[in-house]
């Protein structure tokens, strides 16, 4: 990494830092489902973007870990920070035994399988024999944490901070796996499958592997939103959420870490501004913005923001 | 002489903050206006409901145009929360953080306000006159700040219980409830209806959202013998019901919850000559049912509809239901007068005696108190003849 981008990611930590000093409540929580949203996408674009794996299902796995989160709290006092752990693990197994069959299909056909998984997990929920934990069509209610060791801030803002936290672990550590051996393993299958199992790549094994982190990260997310909303409920993880994810890697940008910032941007506040501009039609404005991106920014943003820094760069060596 | 005006400023002096005192503000109310924050479903699965949120949009920019309430011009805030109870947190926090709204009105669906619950009452800002049947909201000692406003499931389940006792004290009752909250509640109100007679009830059978069909469980009741047949299933299960039932010729006295009266999208669909004398109930007057069409609210209605919200459907009956839910926060925000505090408004909406907005059937009126957060509570009970619900005996319920 160069010295510039270096004080690049420490000015918008810094920035990110002072965030909830300067903005209503509201704000904050709106800014924490954004790293919320990041961290799921991140888990989204490894498998889609750097593997070629399309996912229509990460609902789903976004619900497990929302799901786990809930239930800990609620039914077992578990606090909330030991959530995560559990949530991580439960998901990267699922997503790992997911990952095992879906390895003999490819392209739409995954799509189509993880597509049933996004489309029956809500009904899943509801399933009567599993009410005692997951409370049925009703949900569950939790409680909102306060902050520890009498922070003078308030739960808000303490709820952002942990977010913060948890988001630059998950990124450092996605940052570390993507550059190395393993990230160009994945990128090779995704381009040249034959070529990278000739290299001796294991490929299954990494298809599944991607799989399974995709589906941790995810989880994580889900988790922490559960605990940011305070509220479980099927009707929260319908199929929507999984297309939403999609859109939110493809408008960010495929294999691109700081991608994942753009698109959670994108789908926390571009909703919220079709729905201000048009209350009969929401999602029609919301379809508009949509293919004005991918159209001015064929690459995502982050793709259009590389392409920027780049012909400054070119223009600035020709001065 | 100099003491006049000292004196004419003592008195200002000494009057005014009594003059004061009358006013009383909380965010979202001063001289001006008042601000009303709300959610429905513009867009999703449940966006036929959306319409709700628009007519009571509609009838405040009617109330604004003749001169508003006390003075006060009434600013409705909707957004869209898709139905989705996430969506309904981040909305509801902007209305009550940012845009600083006096209080929530209406907010629509049991999981949206079940998701809110908690807030509303930590933040003490009232969630007034909820979208939904649910018992829960009727619980003023534990949610002093979240009311209803419809008859709840068990209120309705206690007037079925009520006629079955009063026309066929020996009846056999078979049950089939969706296996959920709302089933549950009204499978509640039956039996504490029955009371110690609930020894009635034959035969209980549930079904899952999920299930396919409930063909089977039609069969069942059959099978126990049951000659009435209290039916506690949403839409598309009620039409599979009443068909199966009809089909198989089991020909029980038969109840049907309200939430499944729709002629359009549940009895059509199960055949209408098989849907003849079914029993539900009304606590609303039917714009489309040809004794009210001279009626001089449902004439205010249209013409209210015709000018301020004339893209909404006249056969739809959430337009009517919105415009008299409307009416009655209309009502208690007078009764609030200069005093628009949250605690007032709570205070005021627990204080109705005997209210009734004309649009509801003749006889039922709204009561409440402090230890009775449910505002409507009787209803009337209505019978399918084949072509539309007619009205039949008495108002029930309290």
């Amino acid at each position: 990494m160069s010295r510039k981008q270096l004080i690049l990611i420490a000015i918008v930590l810094l920035a990110a830092c002072a965030l909830p000093l300067l903005v209503s409540n509201y704000r904050v929580f709106q800014f924490n489902l954004v790293l919320v949203y990041a961290i799921a996408l991140l888990g989204l674009n490894m498998l889609t973007g750097y593997n070629g794996q399309i996912s229509l299902g990460h609902g789903a796995f976004y619900a497990i870990g929302a799901y786990c989160a809930a239930i800990l709290m609620d039914k077992y006092g578990v606090p909330y920070w030991a959530t995560l752990p559990v949530a991580a693990a439960v998901c990267l197994v699922v997503g790992f035994l997911f990952g095992l069959p879906a390895l003999r299909l490819e392209g739409l056909y995954l799509a189509l399988a993880t597509f049933a998984l996004g489309v029956s997990l809500p009904h899943l929920l509801k399933y009567h024999h599993l009410e005692k934990w997951t409370g049925g069509v009703q949900g569950i209610v939790i409680a909102k944490p306060d902050p520890p060791f009498g922070l003078p801030i308030n739960a808000d803002q303490w709820l952002y901070y942990f977010t913060l936290a948890v988001t630059v672990v998950m990124f450092v550590l996605a940052w570390n796996m993507l550059r190395g051996r393993i990230g160009r393993a994945l990128m090779a299958i995704r381009d040249q499958h034959i070529a990278a199992e000739a290299m001796g790549v294991n490929t299954a094994m990494v298809k599944s592997l991607a799989f399974g982190v995709s589906a941790m990260y995810t989880g994580v997310a889900g988790a922490l939103g559960a605990i940011a909303i305070q509220f479980v409920a099927p009707d929260s993880f319908n199929i929507f959420l999984s297309i939403v994810l999609l859109i939110g890697i493809v408008i960010g940008g495929l294999a691109s870490i700081s991608g994942a910032i753009y698109g959670a941007l994108f789908i926390q506040f571009v909703p919220n501004v079709a729905d201000e501009i048009s209350k009969a039609a929401p999602w029609a404005i919301f379809g508009i913005f949509l293919i004005g991106f991918v159209y001015v920014m064929p690459m995502g943003v982050a793709g259009a923001v590389r392409m920027a820094v780049a012909r400054l760069a070119r223009k600035a060596q020709n001065k | 002489m100099k003491l006049v005006p000292i004196a004419a400023l003592l008195a200002v002096a000494f009057a005014s903050p009594a003059a004061l005192a009358q006013k009383k503000y909380d965010p979202g109310a001063n001289d001006k206006e008042i601000r009303i924050g709300n959610t429905n479903p513009y867009s999703g699965p449940a966006s036929a409901y959306g319409t709700i949120g628009k007519s009571i949009g509609a009838y405040f920019k009617m109330v604004n145009e003749q001169g508003g309430i006390n003075g006060r011009k009434v600013v409705w805030v909707s957004y869209d929360d898709g139905y989705s109870p996430p969506k309904t947190v981040e909305m509801v926090r902007k209305l009550v953080e940012q845009d600083q709204v006096l209080f929530v009105f209406q907010t629509l669906g049991t999981p949206p306000n079940t998701a809110i619950h908690k807030y509303m009452n930590m933040k003490k800002v009232p969630q007034l006159h909820v979208a939904t049947g649910a018992t829960k909201w009727n619980d003023p000692k534990n949610f002093p700040w979240t009311m209803g406003w419809q008859p709840n499931y068990q209120t309705e389940g206690r007037i079925y219980a009520q006629h079955i006792l009063s026309t066929n004290p020996k009846a056999k009752i078979g049950i089939l409830y969706q296996n959920d909250d709302y089933g549950k509640d009204y499978l509640k109100g039956m039996k504490d209806g029955l009371g110690d007679k609930a020894g009635m009830i034959v035969r209980e059978v549930s079904y899952e959202v999920t299930d396919p069909t409930v063909d089977s469980q039609i069969v069942q009741l059959q099978a126990s013998g049951a000659d009435t047949f209290f039916n506690i299933t949403t839409p598309k299960f009620a039409a599979q019901a009443i068909r199966k039932a009809y089909d198989i010729g089991w020909k029980p006295a038969h109840y049907l919850n309200n939430v499944s009266t729709s002629i359009g999208s549940v009895l059509k669909p199960a055949g209408l000559e098989k849907s003849v004398g079914l029993i539900s109930t009304q606590y609303l007057k039917d714009p489309l049912d040809e004794q009210w069409k001279d009626d001089a609210s449902i004439k205010e209605w249209r013409a209210f509809m015709a000018k301020y919200y004339p893209e909404g459907n006249l056969a739809d009956g959430s337009n009517l239901y919105g415009y008299t839910v409307a009416q009655t926060l209309h009502q208690v925000l007078k009764q609030a007068g200069n005093d628009l505090t949250r605690a007032n408004i709570m205070k005021q909406a627990a204080a109705m005696k005997g209210y009734r907005a004309e649009t509801m059937l003749p006889g039922i009126r709204i009561n409440t108190d402090g230890g009775d957060f449910a505002p409507i509570e009787s209803v009337q009970l209505i019978r399918f003849d084949g072509q539309q619900w007619k009205r039949f005996g008495q108002i029930m319920g309290k």
